[in-house]
Parts: structure tokens; C-alpha cells; sequence
């Protein structure tokens, strides 16, 4: 079978500096992957060069997803083949409300795939089902796209639209940053409820505490903009006791653990949906 | 820095005048009919045109506004205006077919096109003509009195060709529920002319209204058909505790020049909300000042200008604290694509006595081109100690941040660019109160934006 995602030898640059240096990664579907590493190690490029953020120059390697050549493919062409990248600086869109913002995204990639539009009234209901993965009133769709929205709503906003166009791969960008034990929850019971045999997660992320809401499948270690270490899910735990810098050599003593440590000592895991 | 009688200085261009305009003025004086006080006006508003002519770039208040297309043309009588059919006017009625309406069909009320209805007992919606013919005190009381002939070389002109128009008054503590619509057509048979229409409104004490002016042109001509200018003079005077809700919504031609000047003078403790869209014609230019002549006044101007090609639109308001405890809003927005031109200047004067005045100004413009080109300039001056005025001024371009989001969404091309517009003009748009008002402009504004970036 063919995987979902694979990145083989990818080289980017940002401006004049290589901040990927040879990633290779194979993601099936129906898996969870995390990638985690110290900051500065590459783990936001590689989530943007996915998405096809113009900012970034990729020089060399491939990735294929879904069978399709992604790096030839515009962003939008990325989110209709079934990509999505929560991010980890989600924009506001003064001016747009959120349920006119979702609509418009979820007809353009309808559209995109040979599909009817949905009218306002039948998406209002899928609406209202997916407010509930991210436990929201309706009041929120009134809002204006993330605009005054705290971090941590920002970051359940991002789930929700991963929740209402259910992408084949979701690439969440250090979505658990920042967020109280509740939001990160919840953000955990959106990426579970996503999960199905034909669709993948990749989890970029600093800290291993999201890992105890969402088990990953492969855990992989990004240092220097390459990976150095994968293994499964138990390597999560052996960074959490040991820190990078027994991967990365640079002596950085950077904890893997959140700064409050009693999150992962109070939570209890949510399990994976099966 | 211009003086507080900056309005009322022009500069000496006697030279350059409007061509035809003295054989246009002298047929209305010779029109028999006039009462003596409008003959006065008139040949005031001849004699001051006369002395000041045209403004010339020299006028700081026509710096970025040039009207060297306006003074090579050669302006005639009118023909006979083209036939408007009531069929016509619908795609201007706002989706409110049945709200009392006005039309003025090139500077003339068309009565067979108007439908007032019934209004409650003490309120007017008529003809300007004929409430001069009637001798209506109020025309005689304020025509001309808070939009002077001298305020601009416009005005006096207005005053020199006008005949009809709209005039609504209000009597004290009446409260109109629907609004009054006064359309302005002007249609080919005014092409190579001035039409010089003008409206007075008229809010007595605690009365309560909304007025909509809506602009259009009606080309039925094939072809460009020759330009026509279009002179209105509003002048709007709200009584004490008095609210009125204005709409002014030019959308004519590219066949048009237009020049409008609304003043509004207002009473202690009244309110004037005004949202003025422009949408530019081949030219356009919209000053509003509101005088606030008492204590405890609110002052809210929205305003939003679009403009593509070669259009130049331009906004002059001007807004005076002369007493305290005052509060004055402004928020003016610009999309200005291709190479179109946009001009924003905004006074705010606060007087010595007006203290503890709160003024709030921004303009804030859009450029979609390379060639769109914005010129603003906030005024403030402020002569009192204990006030609150701030204002801003911005001019920006689409965020590339905002446009990647939403393409990583899957929303493309122009669906981005269009909703991110849309977006960026909302904001005034939202400000209208009036329900249906409000959900027609936003549909307009939404399939203008949708044409700009065709």
C-alpha cells in the first residue's frame, strides 16, 4: 500500500539559511506521528513547508501525499487534495465572521473535489455537530475570524476548522502551546474524533504532554533540520526523562516536559479512538 | 496649516471659470417666478462665482483634485430629459420598493416617478419647487444659510442654477419609521449640462428620521455619452434632541462629474449619523460639515470610497466643536484600485468654549495597484485644554499573512481577495442602524467589490 505522506531528503531554506537539511518521513494512513524537538530545530518549517508557506524555498527532495507531487501543488490546491495545517500563529480576518469563513473554505474545497455546494442551512447543521467536538456555542461563529480571540481560542478555532474539512492529513503546528489542561483537551478529543483507518495526524510539538491525551503511533526527533531518532511512543517518555540534548549533542538542557509539570501528572489519558 | 476659515477662503482664479455657466445662470434668473429673497441668492451666488471662478491647484482645498477636465468643458442648456421608466429605478429602490420616494429627474422632481405615500401628520416630503412657490418659511429661513455661496465655488453655483429638489421637514417630536429616499437621476439628456438639484431638511425639536440620497446616471446614449456635472447642495438642520440617520450613496457614472457639499447644523443634544458611500464617477467630490451649535451633540460620519481606472473620488469633512461635551466619530474607508485617485481631508476644529469635546477620526485606504495613488490628510485643531481627539490615518495593502491563511484553507484566487475586501470595508458598512439600509449596502458593496477584482 502506499503511504499517505512521504518526504524523502527534504532541503529548504529560509532566505539565505538551510533550515532543513535531508528530512525523510513516511507517514501511513490511519497513524499519528509526532514530531518533536528542541526550538530552532526545524519543526515549524517543516509544518509550513507542507502547507506551502511562500516563504519558504524548498531545494531539493520530494513529497508525495495522497499520490500527488505537493511540492508542485499551490496552498489551496494542498487543502483541496485533503491537506490542512493548524497553525501555530493562526491570522485574524477582521471583518469575516467565522461561520461565513468556514463556509466559504468548506464549498471552495467541495467545489475543488467536483461536489455541490452546501447552502448555508445544511451547513449550519454539520456546523453545529462539529461546534461540539470543540464543546462551543454558536455565539463563536458570529465572531470575526480569530480576531481578539485569547491564544488558547485561537487554538480551539483551529481545530474546529480541522473538525468541519476533515482533511486526510492533519498537521497541527504546535497547537498544545500555551493552553490551559482544559483547551488541551479538548484539542485532544478533536484530533481523536478525527481519527480513522484512511486519514493521518502529524503532532509537531515541543513538550510531550499532548502525548498523554493522544497516543501517537511513531515519535520522531527533529534536531538540526533533520530527524535523528524515531521510535514509538515510549521514546516520548524517554525525553521526557532525559531531555534532547542526549540526541542533539549541543549540551542544550532544554526539558521536554511542559513548564508546569503537574499536567501530566494530573491528566489522565484520553485513549485513541480505535 | 490651513485657518480656521480655511471653508471659506478661495483663492483668486477668476480666470478660469465654468464655461456656460454664466448663459445657464442667466436663463434661470430670467425664468419668472423667483421670490425676492431667492433672486437675491441667486444674484449673490452669480457675483461671488464670478469673483472666484473655478479652484485652481493653488486652492489648498482642491490641492490633489484637479478640475482642468472640468474647466476645458463647454456646458450647455439641457435637452429634454431622456424617458424614465419606473422599471428603471428599481435596481436603485434598495430592495424597499415601498418606502416613501422621491425622484428627481435631472435637477426636476418627476411626479409621475415619486410615491411620498402617507406620512404621519406634521411631516413634509416634497418637491423644493414647490415649497418655494408656497412660500414655505422654512426655505426662505434656511436656503442658503448653512451652505452659503461662499462656502465653495460649488455651492454658489448650486445656488445660482438650482429649480427643484427635495425638501423634508419634520415637525417637532415626530418620529418617521420608514425612510425617505430622494433618487437623483441623471440621464443623457443632461449630457454637455449642469444639474444643480438641492436638498433642505428640516428636523424640528426631538423629531426623529432617516433620508437616503442615492445618485444615479442612466445612460441610455451608445457609446461614452458627453459628461455632465452634477452640482448638489444639502443642507440639514437638526433642532434640538433631534436624530436623523443620512445614507448618501453616490454610484453614477463615468459620464459624471459630481460635486456635493452637505452641511448639517445641529442643535444641543441631537444626532447625526451619516454614512456617504462614493463610488466614484469620473470625478467626484463629497464635502460634509456639521456645525455643532450646542452642548451635548453626537456627530457619527462613516464613510466608504471606491474607485478603479482613471476615477478620481474625494472626500472633504469637517466638523466643528464650538461647544462643550460634544462627541464626534469618524471613520472613512478607501479601496482604490488600477489607477483610480482617492483624496480624504478631515478637520476637526475645536473652539476655545468646547472643552471636554471627544473627537475620533480615521481614514483608513486600500490600494489594490501599483498606480492607485491615496491622498490624506487628518486636520485637527484644537484650541481647547481638556478634550479627547484623536486621529489616524493609514494606507495598506493586502496581507499577505491573511491571503496564505485562507489559500491554506483551500479558498483561492479571487474568493480571497474579494472576501479580504469585503473584510476591510465591513466595519463602516456595519455602522448603518437601519436594518434593511444596512443588508442593501452590503450587498452592494459585496458585488462592487466582486467587479473591482474582475
Amino acid at each position: 500500500m502506499m503511504a499517505l505522506l512521504e518526504i524523502v531528503d527534504l532541503h529548504a531554506n529560509a532566505g539565505d539559511a538551510e533550515i532543513l537539511r535531508g528530512v525523510s518521513l513516511t507517514v501511513d494512513a490511519g497513524e499519528v506521528h509526532a514530531i518533536m524537538g528542541p526550538n530552532g530545530s526545524g519543526k515549524s518549517t517543516l509544518a509550513q513547508v507542507l502547507a506551502g508557506h511562500p516563504a519558504y524555498r524548498v531545494t531539493r527532495g520530494t513529497v508525495t501525499f495522497a499520490g500527488h507531487d505537493l511540492l508542485d501543488m499551490e496552498p489551496e490546491e494542498r487543502a483541496h487534495a485533503g491537506l490542512f495545517l493548524a497553525f501555530q500563529y493562526p491570522v485574524e480576518i477582521p471583518g469575516v465572521t467565522n461561520a461565513y469563513f468556514l463556509r466559504t473554505a468548506y464549498n471552495a474545497i467541495r467545489k475543488a473535489r467536483g461536489l455541490d455546494e452546501l447552502d448555508p442551512m445544511d451547513f449550519l447543521d454539520l456546523l453545529e455537530d462539529r461546534l461540539r467536538v470543540v464543546e462551543w456555542g454558536p455565539e463563536i461563529m458570529e465572531r470575526a475570524v480569530n480576531a481578539g480571540f485569547s491564544g488558547g481560542e485561537k487554538k480551539r478555532n483551529e481545530i474546529l476548522q480541522m473538525a468541519v474539512l476533515e482533511p486526510t492529513l492533519a498537521v497541527l503546528d504546535e497547537t498544545d502551546s500555551g493552553l490551559d489542561i482544559d483547551a488541551l483537551r479538548i484539542v485532544a478529543k478533536g484530533v481523536n474524533a478525527l481519527r480513522r483507518p484512511d486519514r493521518a495526524t502529524v503532532l509537531v510539538t515541543h513538550y510531550q504532554r499532548l502525548l498523554n491525551y493522544i497516543v501517537p503511533d511513531r515519535v520522531h526527533v527533529l534536531s538540526g533540520g533533520r530527524i535523528v531518532k524515531s521510535g514509538g511512543k515510549e521514546l516520548a517518555h524517554e525525553l521526557e526523562e532525559r531531555g534532547y540534548e542526549w540526541l542533539t549533542g549541543t549540551g542544550d538542557a532544554e526539558s521536554v516536559t511542559a513548564p508546569a509539570a503537574s499536567y501530566a501528572a494530573t491528566a489522565s489519558p484520553v485513549p485513541a479512538a480505535p | 496649516m490651513t485657518s480656521l476659515a480655511a471653508d471659506v477662503v478661495t483663492s483668486r482664479a477668476g480666470s478660469r471659470t465654468l464655461r456656460g455657466f454664466a448663459e445657464l445662470a442667466t436663463a434661470v434668473a430670467d425664468a419668472a417666478g423667483d421670490p425676492a429673497w431667492l433672486a437675491d441668492l441667486r444674484r449673490a451666488a452669480v457675483a461671488r462665482f464670478a469673483d472666484v471662478g473655478l479652484p485652481g491647484s493653488k486652492d489648498e482645498e482642491w490641492r490633489f483634485t484637479p478640475l482642468q477636465g472640468l474647466a476645458a468643458l463647454q456646458f450647455n442648456a439641457p435637452g429634454p430629459a431622456m424617458p424614465v421608466a419606473i422599471v428603471d429605478l428599481a435596481p436603485f429602490l434598495l430592495g424597499m420598493p415601498g418606502w416613501p420616494l422621491l425622484v428627481v429627474v435631472d435637477g426636476y422632481v418627476d411626479r409621475r416617478l415619486s410615491r411620498i405615500g402617507t406620512l404621519p401628520p406634521g411631516a413634509t416630503f416634497g418637491s423644493l419647487a414647490d415649497a418655494i412657490a408656497i412660500g414655505h418659511p422654512l426655505v426662505e429661513r434656511h436656503l442658503g444659510h448653512h451652505a452659503p455661496v461662499d462656502a465653495s465655488a460649488f455651492t454658489a453655483v448650486n445656488a445660482a442654477l438650482v429649480r427643484d429638489g427635495a425638501f423634508v421637514h419634520v415637525g417637532a417630536g415626530v418620529a418617521l419609521q420608514e425612510p425617505l429616499h430622494v433618487l437623483y437621476v441623471a440621464t443623457d439628456g443632461a449630457a454637455g449640462s449642469i444639474v444643480a438639484p438641492r436638498m433642505l431638511t428640516v428636523l424640528d425639536r426631538g423629531a426623529q428620521a432617516t433620508v437616503i440620497e442615492t445618485f444615479v446616471h442612466l445612460g441610455h446614449a451608445r457609446g461614452t455619452p458627453r459628461p455632465q456635472l452634477t452640482d448638489i447642495c444639502a443642507e440639514i438642520v437638526l433642532g434640538e434632541s433631534a436624530r436623523l440617520e443620512h445614507t448618501r450613496l453616490q454610484r453614477e457614472s463615468l459620464a459624471t462629474y459630481h460635486v456635493g457639499f452637505t452641511a448639517v447644523d445641529q442643535a444641543r443634544a441631537s444626532h447625526y449619523r451619516s454614512f456617504a458611500l462614493a463610488l466614484g464617477g469620473r470625478l467626484s467630490r463629497h464635502n460634509l460639515h456639521a456645525r455643532l451649535g450646542g452642548a451635548n451633540i453626537e456627530t457619527l460620519l462613516y464613510g466608504l470610497y471606491v474607485a478603479r481606472g482613471e476615477q478620481l473620488v474625494d472626500s472633504h469633512t469637517a466638523i466643528f466643536h464650538d461647544h462643550p461635551d460634544c462627541r464626534s466619530w469618524e471613520v472613512y474607508k478607501g479601496v482604490l484600485a488600477e489607477r483610480a485617485r482617492g483624496v480624504f481631508n478631515g478637520k476637526v476644529i475645536v473652539r476655545p468654549e468646547a472643552q471636554r469635546t471627544d473627537a475620533k477620526q480615521t481614514n483608513r485606504n486600500l490600494l489594490l495597484g501599483d498606480e492607485a495613488r491615496i491622498d490624506t490628510k487628518p486636520q485637527l485643531e484644537i484650541f481647547a485644554d481638556d478634550v479627547k481627539c484623536t486621529h489616524g490615518a493609514t494606507v495598506g495593502k493586502l496581507d499577505d499573512q491573511q491571503r496564505y491563511y485562507m489559500r491554506s484553507r483551500g479558498i483561492a484566487g479571487r474568493a480571497v481577495e474579494v472576501l479580504l475586501i469585503t473584510a476591510f470595508v465591513a466595519e463602516v458598512v456595519a455602522e448603518i442602524t437601519q436594518p434593511q439600509v444596512r443588508e442593501a449596502l452590503e450587498a452592494l458593496v459585496y458585488a462592487e467589490m466582486n467587479a473591482l477584482i474582475a
